[in-house]
């Protein structure tokens, strides 16, 4: 099954590495993974997006807790949340495409924010299966570039993931 | 406050940690370091053959004592040269700080004259492993790293120091902390009550129990509680390899250990159990043979410090978080309070069975009127020793046969690389016992290959005095591989002769050892009571043994914990 992990750690060099070659020292899975400060300076927040059966993911949280940089963490598909994913994709338009893209891209309330003679740069937000539907729905022909973050996420109400 | 150079500030860090040995070798980088440490005399360097044998040292001496071990070394290649021993000492649990040079800072990404990211090396065999940035760091991060290494489930933590950070002209302010604090890191200091209460009432209602413990009983210095514990509630206690001596070999409740080559009476009490519990030991591969067919009646209690070792392997029915000694004790206080007792008649008809089973194997092996059989110099050395020396060991069948054979009944006289199962493990292992017990005795029991991965340090031993025995059941090849080819792969020997070997007793001689050889078994006994007689020598003992000897028991691979062979013949 698909889980975000959401993980506060301390942001100090190497902290990521650790984090990074844990998933492939023990074989896990990583699909996404976004990490950035957080307005505390002195901590990352990161999240990973990986699959894997409850017993693997029940290790997975385990093990991330063992790192000593690993400040806390949490499963957000434990609980309602919200996941975004910042897409970038350059797609060709010419003649007739060109409305046809200008269409799609409002229907998936997308923004156009780049535009050459033949190419549009669009900029989508959404979760990971809005920006897949995008890509199937502009076609692949005409995909020239993706560019995506990956996803990052957070619990919906009171709850916070905080020291 | 006294201002101290970087290189001072780390030896006066190590004296204000308690720390009594170094195991290490110099270089480039680290010449600032052995410079500060030429000049103090508190905490002494024991200067290895090479840097593996260093961390080996360390981890004896860790295993022995239960302090950690120290190690330093200098970059590129001496911090390479550690990752073996690091890697055993992971593997195993074992408290240990090694430092290590590194080239200077702004060196550092050049691919400068012995460079290597020993952090990113070092990761995925370290508990956790730290860099200094700056010199005034030096004595907060070497406390760090001994709590570290030294609490909640213990392992080795490295240490990279860039040349710069020694510097001995640039000085700094020097404190040591009393504590350190952090944040994300907080091991267990108590079990959850209420999962110790569950625990107590379902051990009491057992009828079929069996204890089994692991190396976490040794380490976390639990082996009276568990004793008490065991005794008061009567039942039968089997433990892993890690685990012998955690509770006494010679009493009537104990099995032997379990697993893979453990005995018939402890595979078999498991495998017909209705209770386990599982103390301080994690359910690795080579106890519990196919985790699906593993002790299907059995419900599973399981205590350990590390909640990653819990339902990793084998789904634990009551997990328990926390320190053995502080669990163990919640419980001794529990059982004495309850009303509810043992049923004993369930259990008297569990002994029975169990005595059934120890009576029909009972670790026989077949003698021979000429041959040396590996097991009798092993019985024989338990015999003439009291069974209380420290004994440590390579890996192989050597290993197996010190291990079934020498009947350990304290704590901490096991030395053995269980986990990552490192060959030349044994001699520096046992150079680091001896150092801090020099009257008692240290008995290195190794094969003629594992022997030859460290044997460099018989030169050490000369510099220190270090009176060890070295045990080599020579049986000309390596026995643990050849036994695999003789069962999985008809007996096509590949590459598991040794042809050529050395002559062990002029090499020991050579470095200033006494050589003995034993070859006919009515002269084994004499001669090790002449050998262990030499009190103030250092014994090479080449004992020739039975070339074609397997260990059983055996498992059957892919089995469950009651398939095992029991010798070339016998299945059940």
């Amino acid at each position: 099954m698909r889980r975000i992990i959401s993980v506060l750690l301390e942001n100090e060099p190497g902290a990521l590495s650790r984090v990074v070659g844990l998933f492939s020292q023990r074989n896990y899975n990583i699909e996404t993974l976004t990490v950035a400060p957080t307005e505390d300076e002195t901590l990352s927040r990161l999240t990973v997006t990986t699959t894997g059966s409850d017993k693997v993911i029940e290790q997975i949280t385990k093990q991330l807790n063992k790192l000593i940089e690993v400040v806390k963490l949490v499963d957000l598909t434990e609980g309602a949340h919200i996941e975004r994913e910042l897409m970038l994709v350059k797609l060709k338009a010419t003649g007739s495409q060109r409305a046809e893209i200008k269409r799609t891209v409002d229907i998936f309330r997308g923004q156009i924010v780049d535009v050459t003679s033949s190419v549009y740069t669009v900029q989508l937000a959404g979760d990971s299966d809005k920006l897949d539907g995008f890509i199937q729905a502009v076609g692949t022909a005409g995909v020239l570039e993706v560019v995506r973050t990956g996803v990052s996420g957070i619990a919906r109400g009171e709850k916070v993931l905080s020291l | 406050m006294e201002l101290l150079s970087g290189a001072d500030m780390l030896i006066r860090s190590l004296q204000d940690e308690g720390i009594e040995y170094i195991y290490g070798y110099p270089g480039g980088a680290a010449l600032h370091i052995y410079d500060a440490l030429f000049r103090q005399d508190k905490v002494k360097h024991i200067l290895v053959r090479h840097e593996q044998a260093a961390v080996h040292m360390a981890d004896g001496y860790a295993r022995a004592t239960g302090k950690p071990g120290t190690v330093l070394v200098t970059s590129g290649p001496g911090a390479t040269n550690t990752i073996t021993g690091i890697a055993t000492a992971f593997m195993d649990s074992i408290p240990m700080v090694v430092l290590c040079g590194q080239v200077a800072s702004h060196l550092i990404g050049e691919d400068a004259f012995q460079e290597t990211d020993m952090i990113g090396v070092s990761r995925p065999v370290v508990k956790h492993n730290l860099s200094v940035r700056h010199p005034e760091e030096i004595p907060e991060i070497i406390r760090k790293a001994y709590y570290i290494a030294a609490t909640g489930r213990p392992g080795p933590v490295v240490v990279d120091i860039p040349k710069d950070m020694t510097t001995p002209n640039e000085r700094y302010e020097y404190s040591y902390p009393k504590k350190v604090k952090l944040r994300s890191y907080n091991p267990a200091i108590r079990g959850h009550a209420g999962q110790i209460k569950k625990a107590v009432d379902m051990m009491l209602a057992a009828k079929r129990p069996v204890i089994y413990a692991g190396g976490g009983v040794i380490l976390g210095k639990a082996s009276d509680q568990l004793t008490e514990l065991t005794r008061m509630l009567g039942y039968p206690i089997t433990n892993t390899l890690m685990g012998i001596g955690c509770y006494p070999a010679s009493d009537k409740q104990h099995l032997g250990w379990l697993g893979m080559h453990g005995t018939y009476e402890a595979n078999m009490a498991m495998h017909h159990s209705d209770l386990i519990l599982c103390v301080g030991a994690r359910f690795d591969d080579r106890v519990t043979n196919a985790t699906e067919k593993f002790c299907p009646g059995a419900r599973i209690i399981h205590i350990d410090i590390d909640p990653a070792s819990i339902s990793k392997t084998v789904e634990a029915d009551v997990p328990i978080v926390g320190p053995v000694d502080a669990v163990l004790k919640e419980m001794l206080s529990l059982v004495k309070e309850s009303k509810a007792r043992p049923d004993a008649d369930a259990l008297g008809s569990w002994w029975k069975q169990i005595d059934e089973w120890r009576a029909f194997h009972g670790m026989r092996y077949e003698t021979s009127p000429d041959v040396i059989k590996p097991q009798e110099v092993i019985e024989l050395l338990c015999k003439l020793t009291n069974g209380e020396a420290f004994v440590s060991s390579d890996v192989g069948q050597h290993q197996m046969f010190a291990a079934q054979y020498y009947k350990f009944d304290k704590p901490n006289r096991w030395i053995n690389s269980g986990g990552l199962g490192t060959m030349g493990f044994g001699l520096p292992a046992a150079m680091g016992i001896k150092l801090t017990h020099p009257d008692d005795e240290v008995l290195c029991i190794t094969g003629e290959g594992s022997i030859q991965m460290n044997i460099q340090e018989l030169s050490t031993c000369k510099q220190y005095n270090l009176p060890v025995k070295i045990i080599n059941l020579n049986n000309q090849a390596l026995g643990m591989v050849k036994q695999w080819q003789d069962m999985n792969y008809e007996s096509r020997h590949s590459q598991s002769y040794m042809e050529s070997l050395p002559d062990f007793i002029k090499l020991a001689e050579a470095y200033g050892h006494v050589g003995v050889r034993i070859e006919k078994k009515e002269d084994l006994e004499p001669k090790l009571k002449e050998v262990l007689a030499m009190k103030d020598k250092l014994v090479f003992v080449d004992i020739l043994v039975d070339r074609f000897e397997h260990v059983y028991p055996m498992q059957v691979a892919r089995g469950s914990m009651k398939d095992m062979w029991l010798s070339k013949t016998e299945r059940v």
